[in-house]
């Protein structure tokens, strides 16, 4: 197991470690929990050497334990992560990610001319397959593969 | 006994085969009466986001025969829509005023948000490429009543396969209905895999073809279909393919008796009009089918008639 890790696992003492986050993903994940609201301490790592990833990113959050269907919201940006709860700095819960059956104002839909595009409006999705992800959007019917932003 | 009632129609899987049927039915009524004073105290509201004088002149002729009160636009430049008022804000002063609302609208997926946000029924009168299910009831009960079934028919669709929404939604139906599919088209607009394997989803069986002529001889309905030219980037990709299937008296030499020839209309050029004063043409009939069919369905969501089981 690398130090890295190990050093930033260790300097939590209640809370969430989420890894094993494509590099590329991380600041997404942070947006999709909305970790900018979070008004306690939170570490972004990003470009860390994994063996399973090449490179990966990692993100502690102290004092916050996340509800199941928040962390699957993340599935689709980093459908390998894993998440660890720390109480009293012993590692409490393992737990990995699962797509939902409905995505909620998670991704954007790929049809430009989809109402979601163009008015205000909240997207959402019904999953159709989750390996690969096909997703239905639930306003234009358009099936498609999810576009990250 | 199926209740439609404050039921919306967004797209044509929001209902049932039954409810299908049913509303075909109804329609029958209407067509033998179509005078009849049910909605006397309803507003329907009429609201064209973008112009389509034939749909929308069907509507609001199906809506007076009934006689409804009709509200609404036709022409989006002179209400607030211009001034940028939301679609949500919109919808909800249009649903204060009315009892049902008919709404057309440039965006995908625009009639599933306005039935959201409305308190009133809504049904869609077409939402930019994605549905107008309205026409593809009234394909229905125009197959039913030349063909008097709808089970076991050979549809042949012809034209522009690839964009028209009309004859997707068209498939979609009579996937319920054990039909044949004979889709015609050039290369290039050919019927999505999509709708194909809606097709074989559904354990039934197409052909596709590239000579009109093929299918003549054993076609039931051949729906035609307009090659749009807004649908292309390329002008010199419709230029190709603009003229490829002109379907006139003569090429329907030997076609079974049964057989008629359906268009959603507007035609340009690809139904010559020496097909019109053929026992098989059936395009004007058929967009005269929409006011009862739109009637029936007004009737039934506002609660004023019962459906049949
Ligand atoms: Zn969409």
């Amino acid at each position: 197991m690398d130090n890295k890790k190990e050093l930033i696992v260790s300097a939590i003492e209640n809370g969430t470690v989420i890894d094993h986050i494509p590099a590329d993903a991380v600041y997404r994940v942070a947006s999709i929990l909305e970790l900018s609201l979070h008004d306690d301490e939170v570490i972004i790592g990003t470009n860390l050497m994994s063996k399973k990833l090449g490179k990966k990113g990692i993100i502690k959050i102290k004092n916050k334990y996340f509800k199941q269907n928040e962390i699957d919201k993340i599935a689709v940006a980093a459908p390998f992560a894993t998440l660890i709860e720390i109480r009293d700095s012993q590692k409490v819960v393992k737990r990995s990610v699962e797509i939902p059956d409905v995505l909620h104002a998670i991704v954007k839909c790929i049809n430009p001319n989809c109402i979601t595009n163009v008015e205000d409006v909240p997207t959402k999705f019904t999953v159709i397959e989750k390996n690969p992800l096909k997703i239905h959007c639930h306003y234009c019917e358009k099936t498609q593969e999810p576009m990250l932003h | 006994m199926t209740n439609l009632k404050g039921k919306n129609l967004i797209s044509i899987t929001d209902y049932t085969k039954d409810e299908y049927i049913q509303i075909l039915d109804l329609a029958k009524e209407f067509e033998a009466n179509p005078k009849q004073p049910l909605l006397g105290d309803k507003v329907v509201a009429s609201i064209f986001f973008e112009p389509s004088t034939r749909t929308r002149l069907s509507f609001e002729s199906a809506a007076n025969m009934l006689e409804a009160r009709v509200i609404g636009f036709s022409n989006p430049a002179a209400t607030s829509l211009q001034k940028g008022e939301s679609l949500h804000d919109t919808i909800q002063m249009v649903s204060s005023y009315s009892d049902i609302i008919v709404m057309r609208h440039p965006r995908d997926g625009a009639a599933r948000y306005a039935a959201e946000v409305a308190s009133v029924p809504v049904i869609n009168a077409g939402d930019g490429a994605n549905q107008h299910p309205t026409q593809c009831m009234l394909d229905l009960y125009s197959i039913r009543k030349t063909q008097g079934t709808l089970d076991n028919l050979n549809i042949t669709m012809v034209g522009d396969l690839k964009y028209g929404r009309t004859v997707h939604s068209l498939v979609q139906a009579m996937c319920n209905f054990k039909a044949t599919f004979h889709f015609v088209s050039p290369k290039e607009l050919e019927m999505p895999e999509s709708v194909k394997r809606h097709v074989q989803d559904a354990g039934l069986k197409y052909k596709e073809y590239t000579n009109l002529e093929d299918v003549i001889p054993f076609s039931d309905i051949i729906y035609m279909t307009r090659i749009q030219k807004e649908r292309f980037s390329d002008p010199m990709e419709y230029e190709k393919v603009k003229d490829c299937y002109v379907l006139d008296a003569a090429t329907l030499k030997g076609c079974k008796d049964n057989m008629r020839v359906l268009h959603p209309l507007p035609r340009v050029n690809e139904i010559a009009m020496d097909v019109d004063k053929t026992p098989y043409a059936y395009y004007f009939q058929q967009a005269q089918n929409g006011v009862y069919v739109r009637q029936a369905l007004m009737a039934a969501i506002l609660g004023v008639k019962q459906l049949k089981n």
